[in-house]
C-alpha cells in the first residue's frame, strides 16, 4: 500500500494531501480537509449529495478516486460561498423554500452553479436534466426547480423572467 | 379570533436553518470532527428464522485493523429491549445482539470494531455463526394459523393488548342487525406494502468517551431522550453519565425513531475507550432499517340507498415484522381511525399487530393512519359506485359533525371535514348542489 501525495487546488488554495490507493476525493475533502458541505448520502454515485466542481465540471466526489484529481482545481460549496455569484442562487433557494432537512442542498447548489455557468438561461427541461442526479427526499422537486429558474432570471438581469 | 389576527396559521414560515443549509454550514452528526475514531460494522443474520448454535469471532478478531468484536456475551445487563418500554409497551422482545435465535434476515449478531470503515467492513463477514434454520412465516394471516412457526418469545404471533386481547378492538352499536337492515353490503380487501423512508442521510451516531466515566453521543436519532434512556439501561450506566447531542436530522420521516445504533456504539466506546462511529451504509439503510408496515385490511359496510353508511365491520392486520418497536402503538392508532372521519352508528374493528419473519416495521409519517385512509377512501368510492350516489356528496352525507361521537367515544368538537371537502371541490372545479354547498360541521341537516 503506497501513499501518494496529491497536489490539489481546493477552493483557491494550493494544498498537498497524502492519500492511500483506495481513497476517494470525498474522503479527502471531508475527512482530511474538513469540507463538510460534501455530504455522504450513498457513497455509490446515486444521490448527488457529494457534488463538487473539478476544473469547473460537475463531478461526484464519491466516485472520483482521489488520485484522479491530482493537479486539478476542486471547488466545494465552501469555496463558492466566497463568490458573489452564488448569493442570488442561495437567496432563491431560501425564498422558494427549496430545502427542508438541507442534506441535499449543498449538492443542489453546486449542480445549479455548474448549470448556470454553462447555460445562463436554461429551460425548465434543461434544469430538470441538470438536477436529475441530485436526489431530495424532503422538499419535493418543484420548489427546487423554481428556485433555479428564479436564480437564472436574477443572474441574467431578470430580462428573461 | 379572525384568521387575519393569527401570526403563524395560514402563513408560510421560513425555516430558521435555511440560511446555513444554503451555505453548507448546517452541522449534521457526521460533521463533528472527532480524532482517533473507530468504526463499527455489523455481522447480520443471513436467515429469516434460525436457532443460533454457536458464534465464533476468533477469525474476525484477527483481521487487520480490528480492535474488538462484540456479541451478546458483552452485554453488561439485559440482552433485550423495546424502545417504548418506559411508556408501558411490553415485553422487551428485541435482542440488542441476537443470542438464542434470529427472527429476520438482517438481525444484528456481532459488532466488528476496527481502525477504519474499510477494515471493519472487510472483517465483518469473517464472523462464523452456526445456525439451525427454522421454518419462517412471511404472511400475516398465515402467521395467525395454529400450525404457523412461532416468531415471538411469548409464543403467540400477535401483540397482546390489555386483558389478553389478541387485537386492538372497537365495538359500538349492533353491526349484525344493521347489516340485516341495510340496502347494500359493500365488502372488499385492501393491502399496502412496506415502504422504506430512504432518508438522504443514513442512520448513524458517534459515541465518544470523555475520560471521566461520561460519554457523549452525537446522533441523528429523531427521539433523543428515548435513545438516551434506552442506551443507559442497555449499557448499564446512569443516564447522568450520558450526554446525547442531536441536531439537524438529514431526513427522518419516522425512520430514525427506533434506537438501533446508539446502545451498541456506546458499548463499543466503553470497551475500547475510543470514539466509535456506527453508521448505516446506503445498503444497510435500504435493507435493515425499519420500514412502514404492510397492512391487510378487510372492510364490510352496510349502506342505505341514500348513501348513509349504517354499519362497518373491519378486520385488519399490521405486519410488524419480527419485533414490536412502535408497531403495537401503530395498530391502536389504526383501529381508532378505521371508522374514518365519518359518523357510522354501528362499528366493529379488530386490528391485529402480527409478527412475521420480515424486517421489523415501525414509525413513518402517520403510520397506521395512512393505510387506514387508503382503504377507507377506496371503499368510499366503491360505495359511491354501488349506490349511484356522487362520491363528493357521499362523503359530505357521512362526514362527522360537531357533537357526533368519534371512534373513541368522545364527541367531536373540532370537525372540519365538511368545509375541507367543500374547499377541495371548489379547487377542483367541482360544482356541488346548493344544499351540499350549504352544509356545515355545526349542523347535521342533509347528512
Ligand atoms: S454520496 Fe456521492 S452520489 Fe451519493
Ligand atoms: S431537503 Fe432533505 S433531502 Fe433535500
Amino acid at each position: 500500500m503506497t501513499t501518494k501525495v496529491l497536489r490539489l487546488n481546493v477552493n483557491g488554495e494550493d494544498t498537498l494531501v497524502p492519500v492511500g490507493p483506495m481513497a476517494t476525493l470525498q474522503e479527502v475533502l471531508r475527512d482530511k480537509l474538513e469540507l463538510t458541505s460534501v455530504k455522504v448520502g450513498c457513497a455509490q454515485g446515486g444521490c448527488g449529495s457529494c457534488s463538487v466542481l473539478i476544473d469547473g465540471e460537475l463531478r461526484l466526489a464519491c466516485l472520483t478516486p482521489a488520485e484522479a484529481a491530482d493537479g486539478c482545481t476542486v471547488t466545494t460549496l465552501e469555496g463558492l460561498n466566497e463568490s458573489n455569484s452564488i448569493v442570488p442562487i442561495q437567496q432563491s433557494f431560501i425564498e422558494n423554500y427549496a430545502a427542508q432537512c438541507g442534506f441535499c442542498t449543498p449538492g443542489m447548489l453546486v449542480a445549479t452553479k455548474a448549470l448556470l455557468e454553462r447555460n445562463p438561461k436554461p429551460s425548465r427541461d434543461e434544469i430538470i436534466e441538470a438536477l436529475s442526479g441530485n436526489l431530495c427526499r424532503c422538499t419535493g422537486y418543484l420548489p427546487i426547480i423554481k428556485a433555479v429558474e428564479d436564480a437564472a432570471a436574477a443572474l441574467s438581469g431578470k430580462q428573461s423572467a | 379570533m379572525a384568521l387575519k389576527d393569527l401570526k403563524i396559521v395560514g402563513k408560510s414560515v421560513r425555516l430558521r436553518d435555511l440560511d446555513t443549509h444554503v451555505r453548507g454550514q448546517t452541522t449534521y452528526y457526521e460533521d463533528v470532527r472527532i480524532p482517533r475514531m473507530l468504526h463499527l460494522k455489523m455481522y447480520r443474520s443471513p436467515h429469516p428464522h434460525a436457532k443460533i448454535l454457536k458464534i465464533d469471532t476468533t477469525e474476525a478478531a484477527k483481521q487487520p485493523g480490528v480492535v474488538c468484536v462484540l456479541t451478546h456475551e458483552d452485554m453488561p445487563g439485559k440482552k433485550t429491549f423495546t424502545p417504548l418500554a418506559a411508556i408501558g409497551v411490553a415485553p422487551e422482545d428485541e435482542p440488542i445482539l441476537a443470542f438464542d435465535k434470529v427472527r429476520w434476515k438482517g438481525e444484528p449478531i456481532a459488532a466488528v470494531v476496527a481502525e477504519s470503515e474499510a477494515a471493519a467492513k472487510a472483517a465483518a463477514p469473517k464472523v462464523k455463526v452456526t445456525f439451525e434454520e427454522l421454518p419462517a412465516v412471511f404472511d400475516v394471516e398465515e402467521a395467525l394459523k395454529a400450525e404457523a412457526p412461532i416468531v415471538t418469545p411469548w409464543g403467540k404471533n400477535y401483540y397482546q393488548y390489555p386483558d389478553d386481547h389478541a387485537a386492538s378492538q372497537i365495538r359500538y352499536g349492533d353491526v349484525e342487525r344493521a347489516f340485516a337492515e341495510a340496502d347494500h353490503i359493500v365488502e372488499d380487501k385492501y393491502q399496502t406494502k412496506p415502504i422504506e423512508h430512504a432518508p438522504l442521510e443514513t442512520t448513524g451516531c458517534v459515541a465518544k468517551p470523555e475520560g471521566n466515566g461520561r460519554y457523549t453521543v452525537y446522533t441523528n436519532i429523531q427521539a433523543l431522550y428515548f435513545a438516551l434512556d434506552n442506551t443507559a439501561a442497555i449499557v448499564g450506566l446512569s443516564p447522568a453519565k450520558l450526554r446525547f447531542v442531536g441536531g439537524t436530522v438529514g431526513g427522518g420521516f419516522g425512520g430514525k425513531v427506533d434506537i438501533q445504533v446508539e446502545p451498541i456504539a456506546t458499548l463499543a466506546a466503553i470497551k475500547t475507550k475510543r470514539p466509535v462511529k456506527y453508521k448505516y451504509s446506503r445498503e444497510d439503510e435500504m435493507r435493515v432499517s425499519s420500514t412502514r408496515a404492510a397492512w391487510r385490511i378487510y372492510v364490510k359496510d352496510g349502506v342505505m340507498n341514500d348513501g348513509r353508511i349504517v354499519a362497518r365491520k373491519i378486520t385488519t392486520y399490521q405486519d410488524a415484522g419480527a419485533y414490536i418497536r412502535l408497531s403495537s402503538y401503530g395498530t391502536m392508532k389504526h383501529a381508532g381511525h378505521m371508522p374514518g372521519p365519518y359518523t357510522i352508528p354501528n362499528v366493529s374493528v379488530d386490528a391485529y399487530c402480527v409478527f412475521t419473519n420480515r424486517p421489523p416495521s415501525s414509525a413513518m409519517r402517520g403510520f397506521g393512519v395512512m393505510s387506514g385512509s387508503y382503504a377507507i377512501e377506496l371503499q368510499m368510492d366503491k360505495i359511491a359506485a354501488v349506490t349511484g350516489v356522487d362520491p363528493w356528496q357521499l362523503r359530505l352525507i357521512n362526514a362527522y359533525r360537531n357533537g357526533d361521537m368519534k371512534a373513541h367515544r368522545k364527541a367531536a368538537d373540532d370537525a372540519a371535514l365538511v368545509e375541507t371537502i367543500q374547499a377541495a371541490a371548489q379547487l377542483a372545479g367541482q360544482a356541488l348542489p346548493a344544499d351540499f354547498a350549504a352544509m356545515s360541521s355545526d349542523d347535521r341537516k342533509g347528512g
